[in-house]
């Protein structure tokens, strides 16, 4: 196999990158999992996110500065861009918790492409299943309170004016997208994402030295894998948000379902 | 072993990281610290931004409906200066109108009276006039007498006084001439 080659030739870069590039010795050098570069980095965005906003919200005026500004405009974005415009006037409760939800996956996600950290907690399954999982339990939680349980069950599963025949199969497939598939696809996405756009990255960056390494004449092949390392990385930063967003935007989405009158 | 991970998911090395496995204490961890994350952020920060958004509609609205009470206030006042206006001008119409009325009154009432002056002046004037036109009639009567009785001495020589003051011939002399004057 090449491959064998590849990785013989290239020393001490780890080459392929693996799925064990994911998981990577404690901070102890042990193979714990309390005290990780990924808790820390969950613990490091928790106090970026809230040092910003209790320092720019320390002492708040009627015409803003430029930090207050900003946490204004981050928490609007998801107050009147996200819950008032998805869920309605009835999204507004709603609404810290949106922007909170917001800023813990954006900040967790954009980690991805610091320098040093270079890889988002979120490529770790168990965070996106927490906030999904979050989600679900919101969603179910207020579907119930709202209509009660029978009725919520009804409008989850029953699509209106069906043939009967059919209900059994729609019961089934409005069941499994609604109570099974969302929360699945939800973490899904956000986790495949980052891990995805890490193991890209690993690609080119690891590759252009593997291919350094292998012949010196590769080193313009070297220097476009390099280029697009870092067009990726921009390109990283923008999923890093888009996928916050879109998470975001699930999750009121699914809440409006859950608040709405009827079908 | 790493290489045999990413080529064979399904081998040894696979078994160990499943990547969609998710690692139970991570999501303790992960909850804690998002519960952290909630709890200040939706306690402390998110309910005084809510806050200080109304405040701003508030500062802002309350603007609109102050300036919208000043309007209605200033186009009260100015209303009620236009009526003022218009009663005032009705009003110094009517003085004016009086006053017309009553210099034309006055200006009657001093015509009169000063025709009247007048006429009172004339007659007093001509009264007078005719008692005096009497009084020297009467002395020129007397006078002329008196010089005629004179002159008549001084002719004849005598006196003739007595007599002619007995007899009145001047008198009558004089009546002759009047009356002859008078034809």
């Amino acid at each position: 196999m090449s491959s064998t080659a590849l990785v013989l030739s290239s020393g001490d870069i780890p080459w392929p990158p693996s799925i064990d590039d994911f998981y990577l010795p404690d901070l102890t050098g042990g193979h714990g999992v309390l005290l990780t570069k990924f808790t820390a980095m969950v613990w490091l965005a928790v106090a970026i996110i809230l040092v910003f906003f209790l320092v720019a919200y320390r002492n708040p005026k009627m015409v803003p500065s430029k930090a207050q500004w900003l946490a204004e405009s981050i928490y609007g974005f998801n107050r009147d861009g996200i819950a008032k415009e998805i869920i309605g006037h009835d999204g507004l409760r709603f609404a810290p918790y949106l922007a909170t939800l917001f800023c813990f996956i954006a900040v967790t996600n954009i980690f991805a492409i610091i320098p040093l950290l270079q890889i988002s907690p979120n490529s770790h399954i168990a965070f996106p299943i927490l906030l999904a999982l979050i989600t679900y339990v919101l969603y179910i939680y207020w579907g119930i309170k709202k209509h009660g349980f029978g009725h919520f069950m009804k409008m989850s599963l029953v699509p209106p004016n069906v043939p009967g025949w059919l209900l059994p199969l729609l019961i089934l497939i409005e069941g499994l997208q609604n109570f099974i598939l969302r929360p699945f696809t939800l973490s899904l996405r956000l986790f495949a994402n980052m891990f995805a756009g890490h193991m890209m990255l690993l690609v080119f960056t690891l590759g252009g030295f593997v291919m350094l390494n292998a012949n010196t004449l590769l080193f313009p092949v070297s220097l476009l894998s390099w280029a697009l390392a870092i067009g990726l990385t921009l390109f990283e930063a923008l999923i890093c948000l888009l996928q916050a967003y879109v998470f975001v935007l699930l999750t009121s989405s699914y809440l409006q379902t859950s608040l709405a009158e009827e079908h | 072993m790493a290489y045999l991970a990413f080529f064979a998911p399904e081998g040894e090395g696979a078994t160990e990281h499943n990547p969609i496995v998710p690692i139970w204490q991570e999501m303790l961890i992960g909850a804690v610290a998002f519960g952290v994350l909630c709890f200040i952020l939706m306690k402390f920060v998110f309910p005084r931004m809510n806050q200080m958004f109304e405040a701003r509609v508030d500062a802002i609205e309350g603007g609109i409906a102050r300036a919208e009470k000043a309007q209605a206030e200033a186009q009260q006042v100015l209303s009620q200066y236009k009526a003022q206006l218009a009663e005032a001008r009705t009003e110094a119409a009517r003085i004016r109108d009086e006053a017309r009325a009553d210099a034309e009154g006055i200006r009657q009432d001093v015509l009169a009276k000063a025709r009247e002056e007048s006429e009172r002046i004339v007659a007093a004037g001509k009264e007078q006039l005719a008692g005096e036109r009497q009084s020297i009639v009467r002395e020129l009567r007397l006078e002329m007498g008196t010089l005629a009785v004179n002159l008549a001495e001084r002719i004849v020589g005598e006196s003739l006084a007595d007599e002619a003051r007995r007899k009145g011939t001047v008198d009558r002399f004089l009546a002759e001439i009047e009356t002859a004057g008078a034809k």
